[in-house]
Order: structure tokens, then C-alpha cells, then sequence
């Protein structure tokens, strides 16, 4: 008994995140529906029933559900037993992903099991002729490659942070399916959480954000953008290499590891802005940079950049800031 | 309890030469000099690091053209004990799922305790092969973790998530993959260098592995690239000026006139 309408309907694969679906998983639905005028959803873990409740809102016309004992919203593998089972028993074909740690771990590890063909880092993905192309950047984004699957089997992950949520309602089912679980799956668990320590404003909502890389000299720099970020109302967050240094928490980091962010205004200081970065801003209203080197690529995607030493144009910048604002203290 | 730790590098063109695909078979030219994935370089400070704490050997195992193979010494004079390098003809063209049956018969025939993976490939991209390598071996995988220990025979890894940070922990033998520049990879000395030059860096074909040849390569690839594409329209870049003293005013005028300071 097939629950997708038909094999060549994609199934997006849903990622929980702190109980909820991440928007561009949902975005994915919307894709599907691009694609192939339907769209289906695949969701694991504890709370994958609440989730699945919600997916017929933005387009998913079958939803499967794992919520068995045993399944961890954020270990891949035995989601990669779900993953099997849709393929096998639902003839399931076309699989959509949005690229995340376990998005990349889970299509990798059915690939493995079913044969199948993965593609990944993609920035679109169409028709052509009746079969699946997608499109993906290469070599750091200096050339596009089309790609293709050979077989039966096409998991398709996205780049990090394309797709938004498009509401499109549908009268959806879910169906409930409890694979057995592979034994290795099963010897992986997470033992211990920790909630990092809430450490201020809010990365994902703030309208101005003043970005701090390897650039910056010493720890003692980030007072510097944090001041900036004072004056502009705004918030700091880092790039990779900074949180790797214990200078600043996880939650601040922008990027393919951190968050997605799209500021009004985002003022990068001493980030070079190479892809990991880059995914996780570049849809930002205004860029802004200040870096050294006249040739990173960070002046590429930029709309006015300061080639200098951040740790003399950033508190020059700050003063001029408060004093256009009768406020040379700070205090406003 | 002495461990067996596999780091698994990849042999990649060297940082300060333009990466370029070949036009005729649209796959990266690798004619040129090459070194170990940067990102790896960090799965073999983590294997030392290990090694350092709980005793054991570290090899380093890589799938590469005969010529990448020397490329290995870089890890040997950092202290890997062994470096292993797996070439023959018939990988050329493989696809994640070649490479992860290639690794996970190399591995599977040196039985170690883990198996460390780096984070991402600078010419893949596709942070895949260690789960790839995970299911092909049936065996448990804890990834994207920025530190790694074993605990009564358990290997613990720390994932660092937006908003929280969670404790996995895998039973032996596992796959790890790592998330990133974990640690500070450390400089061999001069001495270090030249002994490694000295060492044997032992080479595998698939026939010693018993691999078949039709399981890897074009043949068995699920993928493949039709054709390149228009390179992207970046977003357009605006203006950009050297700081002569003034770079501090003219962002300030850049911002009020839109409203944004
Ligand atoms: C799987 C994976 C995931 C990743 N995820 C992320 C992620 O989420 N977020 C992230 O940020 N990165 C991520 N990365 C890493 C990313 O690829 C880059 O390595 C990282 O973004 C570089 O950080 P940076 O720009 O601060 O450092 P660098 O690339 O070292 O750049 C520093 C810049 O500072 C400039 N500079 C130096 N001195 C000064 C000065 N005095 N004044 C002004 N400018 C100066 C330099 O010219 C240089 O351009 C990821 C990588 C991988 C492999
Ligand atoms: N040919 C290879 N030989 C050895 N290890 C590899 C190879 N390809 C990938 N790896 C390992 O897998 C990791 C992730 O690579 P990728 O999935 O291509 O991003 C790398 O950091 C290496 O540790």
C-alpha cells in the first residue's frame, strides 16, 4: 500500500529542531510543489506527531511519521531505517533535504544502504526532459555544475537557508511507520544536554549586527564591536574560528554551523567571508566591510567596504556615530 | 586500554594553487601539488590527542592517486604511527558511494577501535563520507562533535548546537566525524620532518582489499556532473575604498543615508 500519490512525488525530509520543524525544511514543501506539483514529508523523533500535524499547512499531502521508541530527533541513523522503509515499502524516489549535520549524515547513510545517488550543495533543482537537474555551485562559487542522478534513488540536499516557508494548505494524511531499528543505530545516544547559558539579544531577530572574525587582534577587540553594536542598536556575532577560541558562545555564531541570519544592516569586521560564513548572511539587507585585504572575497557581496585596519575604523566609527547622536557616553 | 585510531584524510590540490576543473571531464584537475584536507589535518591532531590520553596507534588512511600518496608525510611527522594509502585505476570517478566502500573495506580489514573523520572536504563539500563509511561498516557514527574521549570503553563526543550542547556517546567501534578546527594542529619540528621522510607509507589496491572493481568508479556512481553552468550572478558588489583616514566618515554617511545609524 503506497501512501505518496505517486513515486515521482517528493518527500521532504522535516528536521526537528528544539521541537519544531526548521523553517527551511518547511520551505522544501514548497519546492516539492515547484517540482512536481506535490509534495510529501518524512519526520522522526518524540515529537514527530505534533510536527506532522502541522505540514499539511504548508502543502505536504502525505506525511509519514516515525515516532517510535528509539529514534532521537538529532541522530541520523535511525532515521536512515525511516528513510529505507519509505524507499522499499512507499516507493518513495525523489527525497528533498535542506543541509544540516544530520540532513547530511541521514542522505549519505541512505545513499549507502539503497544504492542511491546524492547530490548536495545545491541551489536549485528542476526538470528537464522528464528528469531530476539540479544545480549546484563549485570551487567556491566561481562556476555552476549541472548534476544528475543515475538510478532509481535521488536525495537532493539544498544549501543552507534557500527556502522560506510558503503556507499553501492541502488536505494532508499522515501515515505512521515503525521500522525496526538497525542495531548499530541504536548504539549511539545522547547521554547529556545542556542548554548553552542565555547570553543576551537574540542573533535571529536582531535588526543590525556588527560581525567579528579572525580579523579581530585580541579577545579584547570584540569590545570594540560591541560598542559599535551599542551605538547602532545592534547585537555581535562571530565567525567560526572565534567560538573554536572560547572568545565568544556557539549562539553567536553566524554561518553553516550557526544561524541564519538576515539583518537589515550586517557589518562584517576582519571576516574574510568564505562560504561556511557566508551561507549564513549573505541574504542580509546591507552588507558592510572592513578587512585588510582588498582581495577577500568578503568585497565581493558587499555593498560598501572600508579596506583597513578594523581596530582603527571601528571606533572611529563608533564615535562619530554617538556624536551625530548627542550622545558621546553612549548613554541614550 | 590502548586504542586503535584510523584518521581518515583526503589528499586535496594545495591550498595556494587555484582550484580548476578539467574541461574535458569536468572533475577537478588534481595534475598539481597536493596536500592533506586542512580540515583533516585537525581528525589527526584529534588522533594524537587520543592517542596521548588513552594509548594506542594512529594511522592515517587516505584514497588517492599514486602521486597524492607523499602528501601521507605531513601526518607522520606530526606522529602518526602508520599512513596507508589506497590507489588504483579503477577509483577514478567514484562518488560518495566508491569512496565509502573503498574506506570502509580499508578499514574494515585494519579493525580499529574509531575511525576519525575531518569535517569537510574542500573539494567535496558534502561533510557525507564519514556516514557513508558508518553504514557501509554497520557501525554507530557520533558526528559533528567539536571534542572526542573514550570513557570506559565508550567513545564520548561533545556536539556544540545553537541553543544547546549535547553529550553523545557511541559504543566501540564507532565513526566519528568532527565539526570543525577543534584544536590547534601541531607543527612538526624540523627532526620530525626528516624522520618521517624515512618512514613507509604502505599502499593498498582493491584487489587486497577485495573490492571489486565494479563496485566503485563511473560504473558505480549515482551521480554524475552533465555540464557546467554560467557561473553565479553574485550579488552585486558596491562600493569599496582604502582606508586613507577617512574610511570611518564615509561609512558613517554610507549608513545615515539609509537610515541605518
Ligand atoms: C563544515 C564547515 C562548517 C563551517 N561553518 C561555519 C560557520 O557556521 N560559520 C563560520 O563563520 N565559518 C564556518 N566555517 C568556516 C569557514 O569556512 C571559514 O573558515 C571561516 O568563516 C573563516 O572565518 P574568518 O573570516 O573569521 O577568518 P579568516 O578566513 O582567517 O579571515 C580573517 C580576515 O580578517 C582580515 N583581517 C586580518 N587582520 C585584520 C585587521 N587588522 N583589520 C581588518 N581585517 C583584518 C583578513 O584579511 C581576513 O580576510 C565552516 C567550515 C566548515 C568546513
Ligand atoms: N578519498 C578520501 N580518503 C580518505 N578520507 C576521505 C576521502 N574523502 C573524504 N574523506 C574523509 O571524509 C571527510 C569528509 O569529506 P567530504 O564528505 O568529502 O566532505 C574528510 O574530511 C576526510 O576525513
Amino acid at each position: 500500500m503506497s501512501a505518496a500519490a505517486s513515486p515521482d512525488t517528493p518527500v521532504v525530509f522535516i528536521e526537528i529542531r528544539d521541537g519544531k520543524a526548521t523553517a527551511g525544511s518547511l520551505g522544501l514543501l514548497a519546492k516539492a510543489r515547484v517540482l512536481r506539483g506535490t509534495a510529501g514529508a518524512v519526520v522522526c523523533g518524540p515529537d514527530a506527531g505534533a510536527v506532522a500535524e502541522g505540514l499539511a499547512r504548508y502543502g505536504s499531502e502525505s506525511t509519514f511519521v516515525a515516532d517510535i521508541a528509539g529514534i532521537d530527533a538529532s541522530l541520523g541513523q535511525a532515521q536512515v531505517d525511516v528513510l529505507a522503509m519509505l524507499v522499499r515499502e512507499h516507493g518513495v524516489r525523489t527525497i528533498l533535504f535542506e543541509n544540516s549535520v544530520l540532513a547530511a549524515d541521514v542522505a549519505a547513510g541512505l545513499a549507502v544502504r539503497m544504492d542511491g545517488g546524492v547530490n548536495w550543495d545545491l541551489q536549485d533543482l528542476a526538470l528537464r526532459d522528464g528528469a531530476l537537474v539540479g544545480t549546484r555551485y563549485a570551487l567556491d562559487d566561481s562556476l555552476a555544475a549541472e548534476v544528475g542522478w543515475i538510478g532509481e534513488l535521488q536525495l537532493a540536499v539544498f544549501r543552507l537557508g534557500l527556502h522560506d516557508p510558503v503556507e499553501a494548505p492541502v488536505d494532508g494524511r499522515v501515515v505512521r511507520v515503525a521500522p525496526a531499528l538497525s542495531g548499530y543505530a541504536l548504539a549511539t545516544r545522547i547521554v547529556e544536554v545542556r542548554g548553552s547559558s542565555a547570553d543576551g539579544p537574540s542573533l535571529a531577530t536582531a535588526d543590525v549586527i556588527v560581525a567579528g572574525g579572525r580579523g579581530m587582534r585580541d579577545r579584547e577587540t570584540l569590545l570594540l564591536l560591541e560598542d559599535l553594536a551599542d551605538a547602532l542598536g545592534g547585537v555581535v556575532a562571530v565567525s567560526m574560528p572565534i567560538v573554536d577560541r572560547g572568545w565568544y558562545p556557539h549562539s553567536r555564531q553566524v554561518g553553516q554551523t550557526g544561524l541564519k541570519v538576515r539583518p537589515r544592516l550586517y557589518l562584517a569586521c576582519g571576516i574574510s567571508g568564505q562560504l561556511g560564513h557566508r551561507v549564513g548572511m549573505e541574504k542580509s539587507g546591507v552588507i558592510v566591510a572592513i578587512n585588510s585585504d582588498p582581495t577577500a572575497p568578503i568585497f565581493g557581496i558587499c555593498d560598501a567596504g572600508v579596506v583597513g585596519d578594523l581596530h582603527i575604523v571601528v571606533p572611529q566609527l563608533t564615535r562619530r556615530i554617538r556624536a551625530a547622536h548627542g550622545s558621546p557616553s553612549g548613554e541614550s | 586500554m590502548a586504542i586503535k585510531i584510523i584518521v581518515c584524510v583526503k589528499i586535496v590540490p594545495r591550498a595556494s594553487v587555484a582550484l580548476r576543473l578539467d574541461p574535458g571531464t569536468l572533475r577537478l584537475d588534481r595534475s598539481g601539488p597536493t596536500e592533506i584536507n586542512p580540515s583533516d589535518t585537525f581528525a589527526v591532531e584529534e588522533g594524537l590527542l587520543l592517542r596521548e590520553r588513552v594509548g594506542g596507534t594512529v594511522t592515517v588512511l587516505t584514497m588517492a592517486p599514486e602521486a597524492g600518496r607523499e602528501s601521507l608525510r605531513g601526518a607522520l611527522a606530526m606522529g602518526a604511527d602508520r599512513a596507508v594509502c589506497i590507489s588504483d585505476p579503477h577509483i577514478e570517478g567514484s562518488d560518495l558511494l566508491g569512496t565509502a566502500r573503498v574506506l570502509a573495506a580499508a578499514i574494515a580489514s585494519d579493525q580499529p577501535d574509531v575511525a576519525i573523520f575531518g569535517a569537510q572536504a574542500i573539494d567535496g563539500r558534502g561533510s557525507s563520507t564519514a556516514a557513508a563509511v558508518a553504514e557501509g561498516l554497520r557501525q554507530p557514527l557520533v558526528s559533528g562533535v567539536r571534542t572526542i574521549d573514550v570513557v570506559d570503553g565508550h567513545l564520548r563526543g561533545g556536539r556544540q548546537g545553537v541553543t544547546a550542547e549535547q553529550v553523545l556517546e557511541a559504543q566501540l567501534p564507532c565513526v566519528v566525524a568532527l565539526a570543525g578546527s577543534t584544536n590547534v594542529p601541531r607543527y612538526p619540528s624540523f627532526r620530525d620532518i626528516v624522520a618521517a621522510k624515512k618512514k613507509d607509507i604502505e599502499t593498498r589496491t582493491l584487489a587486497d582489499l577485495g573490492v571489486a572493481a565494479s563496485s566503485v568508479g563511473i560504473a558505480a556512481a549515482r551521480t554524475s556532473v552533465l555540464a557546467l553552468a554560467a557561473p553565479p550572478s553574485r550579488r552585486a558588489s558596491g562600493e569599496i575604498i582604502d582606508d586613507d583616514g577617512n574610511g570611518a566618515a564615509w561609512l558613517e554617511a554610507f549608513l545615515t543615508a539609509r537610515g541605518l545609524a
